[in-house]
């Protein structure tokens, strides 16, 4: 059983899917939400066993399956997750989970093809998560293009054709160029695709830094690291609320994870000499999109903005792997636990933003005011998550801002200055928005006449709040996981790979 | 019941209390909500005084220890846990009776309110996590806590969340907070960068060795490491305490019910930077010029704030600008090294402060909530207890000998003018000149509150009206001209007899063991060499009694006096004279300086925050719509465009001519494989 658990995680949301898929059309549309929310029950619980059963002392790659796929170029299907990876797995099943709910009554037209959607890019988002062979990582990474891009082409907002197509466009110059790396690499490993092959695989700077390029474009744009992140507001404002909990908890990540598995350990050296880069884009991402993000009218725009400012932190944490000459460890931890973190609390944001634009049919934050008198539950939820958008402590948002910013005062205090700004923007644009939605005497008549909470909303908010809390009161666990992972990629990329 | 599980259950009885009030609020009575809340904070109180007994009396060792690991990060573990030694002690001790006050003040000025159990809430919400705050053992958790307090205190300024002033003060203090936070933050970092750790013990015991490190943080420029990680620390302590220019906060935060205004923005959580710097003593002895960064805000704030004072006509106004003014005194105390005469000023003024702003919102209560002072008059006939309380208050304020106030604050002036640092005698002047300022502001509205004509009978409600920004809300009605001011509860004036009480006695009992006995050994440090004020004033001090005679022949003390006679005369005798000075400082324009408060709020609204809102808008409109949108991804789809208009005419539709493309690419491409694979081989 536990032999192929990684296979599991992969293949019962996308079987689940296909059933909810087979249910048809909307005449069975309470069979396809129940199957559709077993499905997803079930690719969670699947997942659990790998926090519960993952080997904290010895790091490295486990749960490994792995049979030939394409013998002919030595492609297999190779699966294993470690350190790094494992907490995706389960965040992503989780997040699957809860879109699962939040979408129970929200579709109403192809609600099978919607549920199936999300079931089958839960079980694609696994795989990439969990492959270690290079081509099936990027079938796996391409492929859950395809139902994102249904998800926001078909429910999604009257601009969704210039949304999903830019969002197309955008990703898919990165990926061309992961391929043309991937071949490159594959050439040069005599033949294997195997990544942790090509991360053993010395090679010259003018080549590391030729594949720094090349996953920078594949990588970053799906961060969205600066200045390639003008897709993702597009993308939040237009997808529905489904698409943009999953896009922004779980996408994104897939992004960052990237530098994590195939910038850093394969170009080592070219990401030492040009980390200042990456960590100037991140900075710029920190600072720039905090105060583009203040400045948003569009609720779901100025979450799509804190979000990549909040992704700024996790990529500014990963190029703070050396602090003078000691390893450090603080930031790339904190970044991941940034990344977990940023997927219950965007998640949150965005699911509160769904509540309130499915009574009101309105994103703009002048067409609210008051909010807290008609729906003080839903009010309190919101200020804990805005909260925790705000990195206050006790919250999981201010974990990982926390390690970042003490990693980075070991690297160059000035760095640390400029991440720490985030204090006040972070606080700044989500306490003003939470303000002018929320606070105040009711503004317009749309915000008299709304219900609070049903049970089914009060449900996921829970369960996000608990998650937030949880990892914000007692983040060990989340940490205890990654340690060795971290500390063996840290020294890795340490060390020179110039011949 | 051993020591931790009492340690624990100090903070945990009020987190209970606030999570049943808050999570069951609305299936529960009033009553229940009020008195699982009271009894939450009463048995930490009660044990906070065991605990406090058992340091002085039975000489119990301080505790240090963890509760849980709350994270590891390169075999370091963040924990929280507690450290409880006589400082904290006597911090928990303040924390849990004005909070019990004010828990009980509650009952009776809230009655009306519909967030009866929500306001409950927040209260025992706050009283936890100040005491976190002040148990912490570790810099990790004093963040924690310094943070939420700071978030409990946004969700009180805006408890009457539909006030649009109310939510602009509670949204301006959060983020004149962060400012703090950000430089404290920064500071906690450069602590775990160079000490390796972030345990108290372990720092403290490391800081003499890095005395002489430096830190390099413009090229060239070569500071030294502690002064600024202390400044940074400080930083954080500016924004809670709301030390000039991040004091821009406090005033606003009378936005929120009187109760927390005595509790949270009087006696306990504007403290806490004096508290942390008192703690962090070990560091801050060791850098001369950030304790003169200190003495010198300290003093600003003691004496600007303290002008603002007298021109403000809000009942609660005044008491703030008393607070910010007796802030910036403590920390001219934390700046001349007599760390523990800022926290024995701290533990005096928490009583005083809560009394004198408890009574405040007696007396607006018994005004049907109006606030002004000029409407009031006369109250002592209506309102004895509180009248009599607030008095008792007004006293301990200006420092009357034998009250409270007087030890701690005549200490502070004292041990100003044994300091060397180079602000010091700058400070000095604050201190001494804000003395007469003290009392001539605090008599003001004394008299103008409780003695005199009775005005409310002829106020003129339009003008009035016109003149408060308030008045279009509910709970600002005022008295009219034939109604009668009542006085308050018993639930109301309870507090204020049993604050009164410690307002009076406790510096004389307190100020031989907190300054020259041994209460603080061992917890606050002080350099006897480099900063021998609290050696000097140990040398002059003979007893509280011979302190207080001793006063007589000071001038301070002559001060004092001198600002209440100008009060009575100028309010009660003669108010031709202030009339007569307020038309000369209009005249030269200092009135216009005071009434906007310094220009402190233009600079921060519109300056940096319309700053901020303009530099994003740039960054949205320019950066991201027309540079990267504009010309690199939809310019990319136009030559895109461009390019697939020539290359369309390729397309031609005949089958043979696609074949044959086909037919050249697969050549082109297997001819670069086998080339590859014949090099490789």
């Amino acid at each position: 059983m536990t032999g192929n658990l990684l296979s599991l995680t992969i293949w019962v949301p996308i079987v689940a899917g296909l059933v909810v898929l087979a249910t048809g059309g909307d005449r069975n549309a309470n069979a396809a939400r129940w199957l559709a929310v077993l499905g997803a029950l079930a690719g969670f619980l699947v997942s659990v066993p790998l926090y519960t059963g993952f080997d904290t002392l010895h790091g490295g790659i486990q749960f490994v399956e792995s049979t030939p796929w394409i013998s002919t170029f030595n492609i297999n299907y190779a699966l294993g997750v470690d350190g790094l990876s494992v907490l995706f797995v389960i965040l992503n099943s989780f997040t699957t989970l809860m879109v699962v709910i939040a979408g129970w009554q929200v579709i109403q037209s192809r609600v099978a093809q919607y549920m199936a959607a999300f079931l089958i890019m839960s079980g694609l988002i696994n795989g990439a998560f969990a492959a270690t062979d290079a081509i099936l990582f990027y079938v796996f990474f391409e492929a859950m293009l395809i139902p994102m891009y249904l998800i926001i082409g078909v429910w999604g907002g009257p601009n969704r054709i210039y949304a999903s197509v830019k969002f197309f466009l955008y990703t898919l110059l990165g990926s061309l160029l992961t391929l043309v790396a991937f071949v490159y690499l594959y050439m040069q490993a005599g033949g294997s695709f195997v990544i942790a092959d090509f991360q053993r695989l010395p090679l010259g700077m003018g080549a590391q830094a030729m594949l720094l390029i090349a996953f920078f474009f594949a990588f970053a744009v799906k961060v969205p690291m600066w200045p390639v992140h003008t897709w993702l507001p597009d993308a939040h404002v237009e997808a529905p609320t489904g698409g943009s909990m999953v896009l922004a908890a779980i996408t994104l990540k897939l992004g960052a994870y990237g530098f994590l598995r195939f910038a850093l350990p394969i170009a080592p050296d070219a990401a030492r000499e040009y980390a200042w880069v990456f960590i100037l884009f991140s900075l710029i991402a920190v600072v720039y999109i905090g105060l583009v993000a203040l400045v948003q009218t569009d609720m779901k725009k100025l979450v799509a903005y804190s979000s990549i400012s909040h992704m700024g932190f996790v990529t500014l944490g990963f190029f703070m792997f050396a602090g003078g000459t000691q390893l450090n460890p603080y930031a790339v931890e904190g970044a991941i636990v940034q990344m977990v973190s940023h997927g219950f609390v965007s998640a949150a944001m965005f699911f509160c933003i769904g509540v309130m634009y499915d009574r009101v049919h309105s994103r703009k934050i002048a067409d609210y005011g008051g909010v807290a008198n008609k729906m003080p539950i839903f009010a309190a939820f919101m200020m804990l998550f805005a909260m925790a958008n705000s990195g206050l402590p006790g919250t999981s948002g201010f974990v990982g801002e926390f390690m970042v910013i003490l990693g980075a005062v070991q690297v160059n205090f000035w760095y640390a200055f400029a991440a720490a700004t985030t204090l006040i923007f972070g606080a700044g644009y989500t306490l003003w928005m939470y303000k002018r939605v929320i606070f105040g005497d009711v503004a317009n008549d749309h915000v008299a006449e709304l219900k609070d909470v049903n049970k089914r909303e009060f449900l996921v908010l829970a369960v996000l709040a608990i998650a937030v809390l949880g990892m914000g009161l007692y983040p060990k666990p989340f940490t205890e996981v990654m340690h060795v992972s971290v500390n063996d990629l840290i020294w890795h990329v340490s060390q020179s790979k110039l011949q | 019941m051993d020591m931790k599980t009492i340690y624990l259950l100090i903070p945990l009885a009020p987190l209970f209390g606030a999570l049943v009030a808050g999570l069951f609020g609305w299936a529960i009575s009033r009553r229940a909500a009020h008195c699982v809340t009271i009894a939450g904070v009463a048995v930490s109180f009660l044990l906070s005084a065991f605990v406090l007994k058992g340091i002085v009396l039975d000489g119990v060792e301080p505790f240090n220890g963890t509760v849980y690991t709350w994270l590891t990060v390169n075999g370091i573990e963040f924990n929280v846990g507690f450290l409880v030694d006589s400082l904290t002690a006597m911090m928990m001790c303040v924390v849990t009776f004005v909070s019990l006050m004010v828990h009980i003040y509650t009952i009776g000025y809230m009655e009306e309110d519909p967030g009866y159990n929500r306001f409950f809430s927040y209260i025992s919400l706050f009283t936890f996590s100040m005491l976190m705050l002040v148990m912490a053992n570790n810099f990790v958790q004093l963040f924690f806590g310094w943070e939420a307090v700071g978030l409990v205190s946004y969700l009180l300024i805006g408890f009457w969340f539909k006030r649009p002033t109310a939510t602009f003060a509670n949204l301006k203090a959060f983020l004149v907070n962060r400012v703090g936070d950000f430089g404290f933050l920064l500071g906690i970092g450069l602590v775990l960068a160079y000490f390796g750790t972030l345990d108290y013990a372990a720092v403290f015991a490391q800081a003499p060795a890095l005395k002489d490190a430096t830190v390099t943080l413009f090229p060239g420029a070569t500071w030294s490491l502690l002064t600024v990680t202390c400044i940074l620390l400080f930083i954080g302590a500016m924004g809670k305490s709301a030390q000039f220019p991040l004091h821009v906060w406090l005033p606003d935060s009378m936005e929120g019910p009187t109760p927390i205004s005595a509790l949270i923005h009087a006696a306990t959580m504007v403290t806490a930077g004096i508290f942390m710097v008192s703690r962090m003593s070990p560091l801050f002895e060791l850098s001369d010029t950030a304790l003169n960064f200190v003495l010198v805000i300290g003093a600003i704030t003691a004496l600007f704030m303290g002008f603002l004072g007298i021109i403000q006509n809000d009942i609660k106004r005044v008491v703030a600008y008393s607070t910010l003014s007796q802030l910036g005194y403590m920390t001219v105390a934390l700046g001349a090294s007599a760390y523990s005469v800022a926290v024995f000023h701290l533990m005096t003024h928490a009583f005083f402060k809560a009394l004198l702003f408890l009574g405040a919102g007696s007396v607006i209560m018994g005004m049907h909530h109006d606030q002004d002072i000029r409407n009031m008059g006369g109250l002592r006939k209506y309102m004895p207890i509180t009248w009599i309380t607030s008095l008792v208050g007004s006293l301990a304020l200006i420092g009357t000998p034998f009250f409270s106030g007087f030890y701690s604050k005549d200490s502070i002036i004292e041990a100003v003018a044994e300091s060397h640092l180079p602000g010091a005698s700058f400070a000095y002047f604050a201190v001494v000149a804000g003395v007469f300022i003290t009392a001539f502001y605090s008599f003001r509205m004394y008299f103008l509150v409780f003695h005199g004509k009775e005005r409310w009978m002829a106020k003129d409600h339009h003008a009035h009206h016109e003149a408060d920004a308030h008045d279009e809300d509910e709970h600002h009605h005022g008295l009219g001209p034939n109604d009668k001011p009542h006085e308050s509860p018993w639930v109301v004036t309870l507090p204020l007899v049993l604050l009164a009480i410690p307002s009076v006695l406790i510096g004389y009992f307190a100020i031989e063991p907190m300054l020259y006995g041994k209460f603080f050994e061992g917890v606050i440090f002080f350099n006897h060499e480099a900063h021998p004020a609290m050696e000097m004033l140990k040398e002059e001090f003979h007893g509280p009694v011979a302190m207080a005679l001793h006063s007589l022949q000071t001038p301070v003390l002559w001060l004092a006096i001198g600002g209440v006679v100008a009060s009575y005369v100028f309010y009660m005798v003669a108010p031709a004279i202030p009339a007569a000075i307020d038309r000369f400082f209009t005249a030269i324009g200092v009135r216009k300086l005071l009434e906007e408060k310094y220009y402190m709020d233009h600079l921060y609204i519109d300056g940096f925050a319309r700053f901020g809102r303009v530099l994003g808008t740039v960054f949205w409109k320019v950066g991201d719509v027309l540079m990267i949108d504009g010309l690199m991804v939809n310019g990319t789809a136009k030559v895109v465009g461009f390019f697939s208009k020539v290359t369309r005419r390729l397309q031609t539709g005949y089958i043979y001519h696609y074949a044959f493309a086909m037919i050249l690419g697969a050549l082109v491409l297997m001819t670069w494989w086998l080339g590859g694979v014949l090099v490789s081989q």
